[in-house]
């Protein structure tokens, strides 16, 4: 158990490409740490040069306060999980927990003590003698688990352990690292795409964008406060809604009426200096039906609109209702390209709503919405910055 | 051995930079010091025989006659290239090729559809035709020749009485192609095959509820899908044809003109003794054997075997 | 309707069966008849007998060219193997300059005449002492076996899921450590079944043999066999060739049974992707 510092750590290829950008973290002493981004972003990159698979090409990476650029992976004492989970196919189950150990050169007895213990722990007692070849998806993850977990490391690094799993293991197998983790207390670094996974399992949650860490902190305050619009179009499922708006003297001019001007927004217009032009952001979650009764506390004044609902969406706990915008709704920024994976068009022309299920709201017919102005963001479409960021 | 060490720096997967660190140039001296001895040893065998062979091919030189070894230029070239016997193995081996590596194709299709497609007893389909690819070339030319010699052979018992196939040119010939196509048409299907199984299922379904007849199915999906494979298996086989020799040697050695130009050329050497005219034949066929993976190259467009396969 | 294609299916099985099979089972037939009746032409022996084969292990040129066979190409085939491992595991893992020349060289050789080496190697093997000995035969059998060896092996080495490296690095061990005990016990399939590949083409070859050879101190039993005559054991050499050709022929048969999944894949692996 250890902590890991990376002071400027920067990766630079031959051809000049940068794949990772002056990376600056400290990450406490059993910290759970997920490296979140798109792909191409660095986050793998990262995790290699922590893991020593891959040189440090600046910048400094300390492990309890000791440099170890330098070091080879083996004298750095940490453990991986591979997303093929790298599993050895000619050894059993039991070798392939216990290697290690036998690198490690621990006494027989004491190798038995620990694979049996570790075995337990993750439930692969019936599945010691098979080969990897005869396991599931989810049995070979949890043997990956098993033999990083077994020489008790400084630190787990895990690189997209569980996009090889189908759906609804996934989420089994996250409960699992989730509970693994804070039982055995150790440091860890969780590279994913999800951000779902990375929302549900990190103490702290580090989004990448080209190779430069765009915004660090708990889930809460990525999904709270995101600092910039990738942060806020990323983070979020369904996706925050991004729409034009316009600064008059006491209102922002949307598609969805005219939005008083909060306070705080006015404050920060003045202090950023910004343009007439913004982005307006909304989370699905700020919608309410006033017809289904209200879910929260507005602090202001709710603004009202009506909208169409195109499609919607019954999942049981919750509704969601897609209303259609007409096309002066589509927002277009090169942040949000590559926060949606999907591209901006469809997400763009229509506004998302998540709504109480007891919201009386029908297919094809018009919905009284409201929002409170103070639950929105506003953004500046050229340099993506969120303005309303009160941090 | 660091090979795992530099080994691991250098394949690294997505990037596909790396840094030119002292890994990278511990990997560079690597990847020269392993490939060294296999260069070394396919050079000091192959290089400096054949400039060996050019500098006698320029020589009056016949191990009967030593006194009378000399430089004559050309003069040995003029004496081949007007030659009617070495015309007449050109012709021979260029019939043999053309039409063995014919029949194959088309005989490694239908084996490599039966084998890929067949309801019942495919391993044991599969596996009967490993058998001709396995049997020594020389020990199955001679059973073709016994099966075809008068009194012996159970098909020349199916000849009208009196004929004797390998003694006469045109028989003999077919005889020879048959042995070849016989010992590889197996290797081909097995190629083909492979290539088969490269041809998505959902194409051939998709084209299928499009309309297709099965043979619109194979011309228009299948064939254009395999056409690398082909293409690299007809490579193969034609520069293996080429060099024709056991089957010949077997079967007729030569006689009823029909000498390959491999047989030719051993005949000059070993009974002979020629090396003079035995090296400018060798240089002849060297020179005549790389303009085919050049002519294909140009011709079909395909790209040579072992391109696109690095990283 | 679906017993209908069965039905189908099984008689062009049987058609290739029949293509496979019957040439072999006519040489493996001739091999047992007696020498007086192999002038009849019938298919099947009239009178089976196991003289052929016990007279030409009593004839020495072709025991001997059983040894030199044997000999040479297990030589030349372990030699094959440690020179091509090295060379393809450089050229399916690491990057370095040169890579593609050694990828054409193997290219052109496995495409070379082997004719146009035979003249002058039989020359400078004369002048170097090579002639009519087993290192004079092993010298070209390897050469010509290396650029398959190199061209199925890196095929091979590619395969190998080398994330497993990093894992056994990750894992605690010394690159020597990661190799020995994950990437050797891996690649030894391919490495065995390569090394049946060379052997195959070893085994068969027959122009080398009989062009730098002149006795049976290095004559392979191919070429052995090309030499029977009617004179030196019986009139008629025909059933003894026949069950020479059948000795010879029986061990690859058998490595090709075997090992067959492999062996195919073996040998597609490299035209597939070209």
């Amino acid at each position: 158990m250890a902590e890991i510092a990376m002071e400027g750590l920067t990766k630079r290829y031959p051809d000049g490409t940068v794949a990772v950008d002056r990376f600056d973290l400290t990450i406490a002493d059993g910290e759970f740490i997920i490296l979140v981004g798109p792909s191409g972003c660095g986050k793998s990159t990262t995790l290699n040069m922590i893991a020593g698979l891959e040189d440090i090409s600046e910048g400094e990476l300390r492990i309890d306060g000791e440099r170890v650029n330098e070091r080879a992976p083996r004298e750095r004492d940490i453990a991986m999980v591979f997303q093929s989970y790298a599993l050895y196919p000619h050894m059993t189950v039991r070798e392939n927990i216990g290697f290690p150990l036998r690198l490690a050169k621990v006494d027989k007895a004491d190798s038995e003590r620990r694979i049996n213990e570790t075995a337990h722990l993750l439930d692969l007692e019936e599945l010691l003698d098979r080969k990897p070849v005869h396991l599931s998806g989810g049995q070979r993850q949890r043997v990956a688990m098993g033999r990083a977990i077994i020489r008790d490391p400084k630190a787990f690094l895990m690189d997209e352990p569980l996009s090889n799993l189908d759906a609804k293991l996934r989420v089994q197998m996250r409960t699992m690292i989730s509970r693994l983790q804070k039982r055995l207390g150790t440091t860890t670094v969780y590279v994913t795409h999800d951000q779902t996974e990375a929302m549900t399992l990190g103490d702290r949650i580090v989004l990448m964008r080209r190779g430069v860490v765009q915004q660090i902190g708990s889930p809460e305050e990525l999904y709270d406060h995101p600092c910039n619009l990738f942060v806020a179009g990323f983070i979020g499922s369904p996706s925050m809604n991004f729409l034009p708006a316009e600064v008059t003297d006491q209102h922002l001019t949307t598609v969805i009426g005219d939005v008083p001007l909060t306070a705080e927004m006015r404050r920060a217009i003045a202090d950023h200096d910004a343009p007439k032009e913004l982005i307006l952001g909304l989370r699905p979650e700020a919608f309410d039906d006033p017809r289904a009764g209200r879910r929260r506390n507005f602090d202001g004044r709710p603004h009202t609109f009506t909208g169409h609902v195109d499609i919607l969406e019954s999942l049981g706990s919750e509704k969601l209702a897609y209303l259609a915008l007409d096309d002066s709704g589509a927002v277009q920024s090169e942040h949000l390209a590559e926060a949606f994976s999907g591209g901006t068009e469809r997400m763009s022309l229509q506004l998302v709503a998540h709504l109480d299920p007891k919201s009386p709201a029908r297919e094809g017919e018009d919905i009284l919405l409201d929002f409170d102005p103070s639950a929105a963001h506003l953004f500046d479409p050229d340099s993506g910055l969120n303005l309303t960021n009160s941090r | 051995m660091t090979a795992g060490e530099t080994a691991r720096t250098g394949a690294d997967g997505n990037g596909g930079g790396r840094t030119v660190s002292r890994g990278a140039r511990d990997e560079r001296r690597l990847g020269l010091w392993l490939c060294a001895p296999a260069a070394v040893v396919m050079l000091l065998v192959t290089g400096w025989p054949i400039v060996y062979s050019v500098l006698l091919s320029l020589q009056r030189y016949d191990l009967r006659f030593p006194g009378r070894r000399a430089w004559i230029g050309l003069a040995n070239y003029g004496t081949v290239l007007t030659s009617g016997f070495w015309w007449n193995a050109v012709w021979v081996t260029v019939v043999v090729t053309v039409v063995s590596v014919v029949i194959e194709l088309v005989l490694g299709m239908a084996i490599a559809l039966v084998m890929y497609r067949t309801l019942t007893g495919r391993g044991l389909v599969r596996t009967a035709v490993l058998i001709p690819y396995g049997i020594v070339t020389v020990a199955a030319a001679y059973g073709w020749k016994y099966a075809w010699t008068p009194g012996t052979g159970w098909l020349a018992g199916f000849l009208p009485a009196g004929s004797a196939p390998l003694t006469q040119h045109w028989p003999a010939l077919l005889i020879i192609i048959l042995a070849e196509v016989w010992k590889t048409t197996p290797f081909m299907s097995l190629l083909l095959m492979a290539g088969l199984a490269l041809v998505p299922e959902d194409a051939l379904k998709a084209a299928a509820m499009d309309g297709a007849s099965a043979w619109q199915r194979f011309r228009l999906v299948v064939l254009p899908l395999m056409a690398p494979t082909i293409y690299a298996a007809l490579l193969f086989r034609i520069l293996d044809a080429v060099r024709i020799f056991d089957d010949i040697y077997v079967l007729t050695n030569g006689a009823q003109n029909t000498s390959s130009v491999s047989i030719i050329a051993y005949h000059n050497l070993i009974s002979g003794l020629n090396l003079g005219i035995g090296s400018t034949m060798s240089v002849l066929i060297f020179l005549g054997v790389s303009v085919v993976p050049v002519l294909f190259v140009k011709v079909l467009g395909a790209s040579a075997p072992g391109q696109d396969r690095g990283r | 309707m679906r017993g209908n294609a069965r039905a189908r299916w099984a008689f062009l099985d049987l058609l290739v069966l029949v293509y496979a099979l019957v040439p072999v089972v006519w040489i493996a037939s001739l091999s047992f008849k007696e020498p007086a009746t192999v002038g009849r032409g019938t298919f099947w022996p009239t009178k089976w007998t196991w003289s052929n084969y016990s007279g030409i292990f009593k004839n020495d040129d072709f025991v001997r060219g059983l040894v030199n066979s044997i000999g040479i190409g297990l030589i030349s085939t372990a030699i094959a193997i440690v020179l091509g491992t090295m060379a393809a595991y450089a050229v399916a893992r690491l990057s370095f300059p040169g890579r593609n020349a050694v990828i054409g060289l193997s290219l052109l050789i496995s495409m070379f005449p082997q004719i146009s080496l035979v003249t002058p190697l039989f020359q400078i093997e004369r002048g170097l002492g090579l002639f009519n000995t087993w290192p004079g035969l092993i010298l070209p059998y390897v050469t010509f076996a290396l650029p398959l060896t190199i061209y199925t092996l890196s095929t091979f080495f590619r395969e190998i899921p080398w994330d497993l490296e990093k894992a056994a690095t990750m894992d605690g061990a010394t690159p020597l450590q990661a190799f020995r005990m994950v990437i050797v016990p891996l690649a030894v399939p391919g490495v065995v079944t390569t090394a049946i590949l060379a052997f195959i083409v070893c085994w068969n070859d027959f122009l080398f043999s009989i062009s730098l050879t002149s006795s049976n101190a290095a004559r392979t039993a191919p070429a052995t066999i090309s030499f029977f005559t009617g004179s030196s054991q019986f009139e008629d050499p025909t059933g003894s060739i026949a069950a020479a050709a059948v000795v010879i022929t029986i061990p690859i048969v058998v490595f090709v049974l075997v090992f067959q999944r492999r062996i195919v894949s073996g040998l597609t692996s490299g035209a597939v992707k070209g």
